[in-house]
């Protein structure tokens, strides 16, 4: 399944390519500017926690912006993608009009575009590596809204391929948590003919990118469709099951399960341990998103409830803070506002998410860190006590040190306050399963590349490896695990199969 | 979906559910506890199990109608279904032989407090189990109670039953007429922190198992923590037990109350 060198340019040799790399002169090209992504209104879109805030390219935007792809000899931009994308060749197949088999290339290798196409951060990873930015000094295709054009229009034209699978082999594998990590090893092990069943904790299938990322970044629908490919492929999903908890990994040995993929997420939520964090209205992002997303509690129609507040502080810098503050903003906070102890510049969330924030009015107190809670008589928060920060020299992350100004604390009034200062592996399956080593942060140790753990029928991917990270990582960890998984297991139980 | 197999009126507010759960009636041990939701709109909330019979596939839930969703699934009948159910979760009792053991429940705190009285009973200890409710037809599970325990001592408020007054005094009795190794409360919160207070003069080791707001209790969102020894835990991961002695009742309190204006806005709507 790896796209082999050699492969890629026999791919690129096909006729249809170079008609299209003679049909443009490359100065043509170059003379097409980017494409800008339309979006909804800011103040029509923070009506709903469900108004998708990007648009999307129509057909015409597409295809120009895929003319601007020069096809490279030696396409760069695939080594930025975690799950090896064929770029170029789905961009070309936009580019000749042929966007169901542009999705289809995409869904080699992803089992999640449409996902991709809207939350990956491109512009750090294959966009970062594009021809145009590498030579040029220019904007890189916006290979991030292609992605997305061609897995919305196959899903839109309801004409859905599902992807090649090859003939059952019967060998039974579990996968644990059924986040982007565990779907994306649920679709390379399909696709190499076993049969996978994913295993979820939750009522719902698709973990943080249905509890975590909102609708107005990611539609749900969206993640749905893609399960169901999945589905199609012959993936088995059970819901309401906590491997470790409700049946142990013993059990499942005993039902027939040759090995495991754990991707269990970081699911479990830090806090800064500062006094009055406990008092009420002070929650982390994990349970405010989860509410919200997972639960639909910014309906009325909703059992669950969900605190709202005219001052809502949301702490942290990153992704998961400009998505818990913008969610605050559409359940009516007058004042959401981002605190961040550094400045903007070092903050990990994607520069588009901070745009979006503050297209919508959210405020940025930055080089600012909360030092304590205060509490109303019923123990409700009412203020933020925060400090002013100054930047000292890089630390270990390369970022540069916030130092805490003497003298220079004030308070914020607030009645709602979500932690989002990340998160840590989640206790469930490290705790249970025995013989599993674990790093001293609580994360399973794999051998890197592989992706397996100390027990060889286990292997392990995305945060509950890595800690917290992104999406695609997480994704490239499943497909890494799968490669090697399938090698285990044809030398363990298939040896004979193969030779024949 | 989980099928209700059997169901009954304990009283007006408190109601006993089977529920078909195969794996967690063979998963689950003493302390446990499930999320349950009903409804395609309905919330999870965290519920404790008072029995299981692994033969028959099934675990027993005793449910208190407090909010909406409570309210939702005491609304169901034998051979409708729960939309979701999950667990088991939580860390088990820790059960050893230790001597004698003082197990004491309140309210609907008595469910969860009969598979750790039964488990301790077949751990080989003496068991004296008080029971505590507002009055007579409160009461629960008493049968079951004196099957698995050495002596049932009962308190009601109102002296409709057993001996007139709190279960504290029915505790101190037991503690002043003979030598106590354990004890473990199950109530609400005022009452096991009344009775970690008692236990804590006279120095006998305490758990108590609490009963936080949770949503997913897997450890993921964080909206049961409570302080323990000064530190923050969570009680879906952490607990539910803990050293009653190390717990903040008092904040545990407050954090129980922290969506009460949300969940009587839910009420109202509900009711409407």
């Amino acid at each position: 399944m790896e796209r082999s060198e050699e492969y890629i340019k026999n791919e690129r040799k096909k006729e249809w390519r170079v008609e299209l790399q003679k049909k443009t002169k490359a100065k043509d090209r170059m003379a097409i500017e980017r494409v800008e992504m339309s979006e909804q209104d800011p103040n029509e879109r923070i009506k709903s926690q469900r108004i998708e805030v990007n648009n999307g390219l129509t057909k015409e935007q597409a295809v120009k912006e895929a003319m601007r792809c020069m096809d490279c000899v030696n396409p760069t931009c695939m080594e930025g993608c975690p799950v090896s994308i064929n770029i170029p060749k789905f961009i070309k197949n936009i580019e000749r009009g042929e966007f169901g088999k542009a999705a289809s290339v995409l869904k080699e290798t992803s089992a999640l575009p449409a996902v991709c196409g809207r939350v990956c951060p491109q512009e750090v990873q294959c966009e970062q590596k594009c021809f145009y930015v590498e030579k040029l000094n220019q904007p890189s295709v916006a290979i991030g809204h292609l992605e997305r054009f061609a897995a919305d229009w196959e899903r839109e034209s309801g004409e859905i391929a599902v992807p090649e699978c090859a003939e059952s082999n019967g060998v039974k594998v579990a996968v644990i948590g059924s986040g982007p990590s565990g779907l994306s090893f649920a679709g390379d092990m399909a696709k190499l003919g076993y049969d996978v069943t994913v295993f979820e904790a939750l009522h719902e299938i698709g973990g943080v990118l249905k509890y975590g990322i909102p609708e107005f970044r990611l539609p749900n629908a969206v993640v749905d469709v893609e399960i169901d490919n999945l589905r199609q492929m012959g993936v088995k999903f059970v819901t309401n099951f906590i491997v470790g908890q409700t049946a142990s990994l013993e059990d499942l040995k005993e039902e027939g399960y040759k090995a495991f993929y754990v991707g269990s997420g970081a699911g479990l939520p830090r806090f800064m341990n500062i006094p009055g964090e406990n008092a009420n209205g002070i929650l982390s992002s994990n349970e405010y998103l989860t509410r919200v997303n997972l639960m639909g509690a910014d309906s009325e129609e909703s059992d669950t409830p969900v605190l709202r507040g005219k001052n809502v502080v949301v702490v942290g810098g990153g992704n998961t803070a400009m998505d818990s503050v913008r969610t605050a903003k559409r359940l009516g906070a007058e004042n959401a506002m981002i605190v961040y102890r550094r400045s903007e510049e070092e903050m990990p969330a994607r520069v588009e998410e901070v745009h979006h924030a503050k297209q919508e009015g959210v405020e940025f107190l930055t080089l600012t860190n909360p030092i304590e809670y205060i509490a109303d008589e019923n123990g409700r928060v009412k203020q933020v006590k925060v400090q002013k920060m100054e930047l000292g020299e890089p630390d270990a992350s390369g970022r540069r040190r916030p130092i805490p100004m003497e003298g220079s604390e004030y308070t914020i009034d607030a009645t709602v306050v979500v932690v989002a200062v990340g998160v840590s592996p989640n206790p469930l399956i490290p705790n249970s399963v025995e013989g599993l080593e674990v790093s001293k942060w609580g994360t399973i140790e794999v051998v890197k590349d592989k992706m397996q753990s100390s027990i060889p029928e286990v292997f392990a991917g995305g945060d509950i490896v890595r800690g917290g990270a992104t999406v695609i990582l997480a994704m490239g960890d499943g497909r890494k695990a799968a490669a090697n998984m399938d090698t285990y297991l044809k030398e363990k139980y298939l040896s004979q199969k193969v030779e024949q | 979906m989980n099928k209700i197999v059997e169901k009954e009126n304990f009283s007006e507010k408190v109601v006993k559910i089977v529920v078909e759960a195969p794996l967690i009636a063979k998963a689950r041990k003493p302390g446990n506890f499930v999320i349950v939701r009903v409804g395609e709109k309905g919330e999870r909330i965290p519920l404790t199990i008072a029995g299981a019979d692994v033969k028959k596939g099934t675990i027993t839930m005793i449910v208190q109608k407090m909010g909406v969703s409570s309210q939702k699934l005491c609304a169901l009948e034998a051979g409708d279904y729960v939309t979701d159910l999950v667990g088991p979760l939580g860390k088990p009792t820790e059960i050893h032989n230790v001597g004698t053991v003082l197990c004491c429940g309140g309210g609907v705190g008595v469910a969860p407090l009969l598979p750790i009285v039964e488990g301790y009973k077949k751990a080989g200890n003496k068991v004296i189990t008080v029971l505590a409710a507002r009055n007579k037809d409160l009461l629960i599970l008493e049968d079951e109670m004196r099957k698995h325990s050495d002596e049932v001592i009962i308190m009601t408020d109102d002296g409709s039953y057993g001996k007139k007054g709190l279960v504290t005094e029915g505790m101190e009795e037991v503690i002043q007429r003979e030598k106590i190794d354990e004890c473990i409360t199950i109530g609400p919160a005022i009452m096991m922190k009344f009775c970690s207070l008692l236990t804590k003069k006279y120095e006998i080791p305490t758990m108590a198992s609490l009963n936080s707001i949770m949503v997913d209790g897997t450890g993921m969102c964080g909206a049961c923590r409570v302080t323990v020894d000064g530190k923050t835990k969570f009680t879906c991961v952490d607990g539910p037990e803990f050293d009653a002695h190390k717990i903040d009742f008092d904040e545990m309190m407050s954090r129980l109350g922290g969506y009460k204006s949300e969940e009587q806005d839910k009420m109202d709507h509900f009711q409407e």
